[in-house]
């Protein structure tokens, strides 16, 4: 077999490893055995939950779900025919204007993160994690204190406030994480150029990052769609169609709130379909930011 | 009419040239190849359908170095990879034709991949020891995951395993230590002395030296040498200079029109820089390309 003589404890030691390598292989095998059972075991277990609630909510939504349904308003317990086309159009103006304010402030605060170190930079990104972390509802009370109480009424544009302080720390940390992810290399070969630090953000840093920008950005929308706590004192919910943000107005969550714990079987349908209807808005968002992601990505190989 | 004295000169740097020429050639004489501890015969590897090495048979000579030579993209690596398996990792990848280790095929279907690899070790491009362990549990690592729990056994390995890697003057006295308070070269040789420490048949090595210092990278090649006399070294690499210094033989691989690697020669080292058959390699390790 061997050509050449090796030195014995070499030798010994080869085969005294590859002995006992062939020996321990079958208990190696059961063991990856068992401990990939329980991997697939407990998989299982976490997918009963995710499993059911898609499928019971398909299931009473798609009951609700009609061609009047996302085009009428809602009428009274009773009367057919009632939909959600005021809720729609609320949740699009208070999730508008809140993404409308966060996002600016949000993707610049997240450049301002990663081009920084220090002290207050440190103190920012604590805060942003904190913030983050505050409950929704801690929000919403604060909203009320500050935009209700003194306007003397609810209104969207209180809502929308709420909701993009929820939505800032999220897309903070995400900007921050995709700018930082441009390697330093691509900065400093703009600035080597020539060019000025805010020419090399936009023209290098900011397009590199886009996708990453773009994803944290969808993502915060999809968690602010879904916010119910902070509607509940901002912009309470209402029967009328209203496209004014200086007025109490409907929204999606609301209205699965408020239709799901009437005794009604009509409005609870309406619950459902709402609760679909909002789950598949959250879908398309995440699927969205991942597509647009890797399409970018693409478009520049 | 050139003066004797420089007509003396040139006579004597004629005659030297013609020693030197004489001396050069008898070097040249590649030494004979030990039996083949591994043979390819027509593998071929492809992802989704798209081969990316083709037809390559070969024999790999027991206790020598061989070196896999070619510009990027000519499938070194991927070949390399197809000696131990590593691709069984890959979904996409397809594996074809033969390869024996000893008289053992190694995609035969009661063959293990696990023991396979435990014969056939492998040190990769960047230094990658285990981040979470000390540096003497990266070294018996390999023997742990192998199901050798002997302690006497692990030490006398390891002991072995870190001479050969020459690391054991500098280690010995902090084995404790994580490895990443290692230099990058000393990650290295760490990987080395790891993968010797399962006293593997063979040792694969995928550019070893490709993000090391040329101090760290001279080091590890001189080692080499001196590895070879206890497991048969397949390396890949594009640095000519490097097959050249270590290997006893070099086979070259280059992309053909569909981009699919091929062999184009495999011959003893000596032979190969100095009078390949084809002209490609001669191309290519005259710098010509690649």
């Amino acid at each position: 077999m061997t050509s050449i003589q090796l030195p014995d404890p070499i030798l010994d030691r080869r085969q005294e490893i590859q002995r006992i390598a062939a020996a321990s292989l079958d208990r190696r095998k059961i063991y990856s055995k068992i401990a990939l059972s329980f991997c697939g075991v407990f998989l299982g277990v976490a997918l009963v939950p995710l499993v059911a609630v898609l499928a019971y909510t398909i299931q009473r939504g798609l009951q609700a779900w009609s061609v009047d349904f996302f085009a009428h308003l809602p009428t009274p317990s009773g009367i057919p025919g009632g939909g959600i086309r005021n809720a729609i159009v609320g949740s699009l103006i208070i999730d508008g204007i809140a993404a409308a304010g966060a996002i600016p402030f949000g993707i610049l605060a997240g450049m301002f993160l990663a081009e920084s170190s220090g002290r207050f930079a440190d103190g920012v990104r604590f805060a942003a994690d904190v913030l983050s972390g505050v409950p929704s509802i801690i929000m919403a009370i604060f909203a009320y204190a500050l935009l209700v109480k003194p306007l003397g009424h609810f209104s969207a544009i209180a809502a929308s406030f709420a909701i993009g302080v929820l939505m800032l720390p999220i897309i903070m940390r995400a900007s921050e994480t995709a700018i930082r992810s441009v390697p330093s290399t691509l900065s400093e070969a703009g600035l080597a150029l020539g060019a000025r630090q805010a020419t090399v953000a936009r023209r290098v840093t900011i397009p590199t990052a886009l996708p990453g920008l773009i994803t944290g950005v969808l993502l915060a929308l999809a968690r602010g769609v879904g916010e119910t706590a902070p509607l509940l004192f901002t912009a309470i919910g209402s029967q009328y169609f209203s496209s004014s943000p200086f007025k109490p107005i409907a929204a999606l969550p609301l209205v699965v709130y408020q239709d799901g714990i009437q005794a009604y079987p009509d409005l609870q349908r309406t619950a459902w379909g709402t609760a679909l209807f909002l789950i598949l808005l959250v879908l398309l968002l995440s699927v969205g930011s991942r597509l647009g992601a890797a399409w970018l990505r693409r478009e520049k190989r | 009419m050139t003066d004797p004295v420089t007509q003396k000169k040139q006579t004597e740097a004629a005659t030297a040239v013609t020693a030197l020429n004489v001396a050069t050639e008898q070097a040249l004489e590649p030494p004979p190849p030990n039996e083949p501890i591994m043979r390819l015969s027509g593998v071929a590897v492809a992802f989704k359908g798209r081969m990316a090495v083709r037809d390559v048979t070969l024999d790999f000579p027991e206790y020598q170095v061989t070196a896999l030579i070619g510009p990027s993209g000519s499938g070194k690596t991927t070949l390399l990879r197809s000696l131990n398996r590593m691709h069984d990792l890959t979904r996409y990848a397809k594996i074809s034709g033969k390869v024996m280790l000893d008289d053992v095929d190694i995609y035969a279907r009661n063959m293990s991949p696990t023991l396979l690899r435990s014969r056939v070790g492998m040190v990769f491009q960047r230094p990658n020891p285990f981040p979470a362990m000390s540096i003497y549990e990266n070294v018996i690592s390999g023997l742990k995951f192998n199901g050798v729990r002997k302690k006497s056994l692990h030490d006398e390995a390891a002991e072995s395993a870190l001479i050969a890697a020459d690391l054991w003057d500098s280690v010995r006295t902090r084995m404790k230590a994580g490895a990443g308070t290692l230099s990058g070269g000393e990650q290295q040789r760490l990987c080395i002395a790891r993968a010797l420490a399962v006293e593997p048949e063979v040792l694969l090595m995928d550019e070893p030296t490709s993000s090391l210092d040329p101090i760290s990278t001279r080091h590890i090649e001189e080692l080499l040498g001196e590895l070879k006399t206890r497991v048969s070294i397949i390396i890949v690499t594009h640095n000519m200079q490097q097959a050249m210094r270590v290997s006893d033989h070099c086979a070259f691989l280059l992309m053909g029109e569909d981009k699919a690697g091929e062999l184009i020669e495999a011959s003893a080292t000596t032979k190969m820089f100095h009078s390949p058959d084809d002209p490609r390699t001669l191309d290519y390790i005259n710098g010509r390309f690649g």
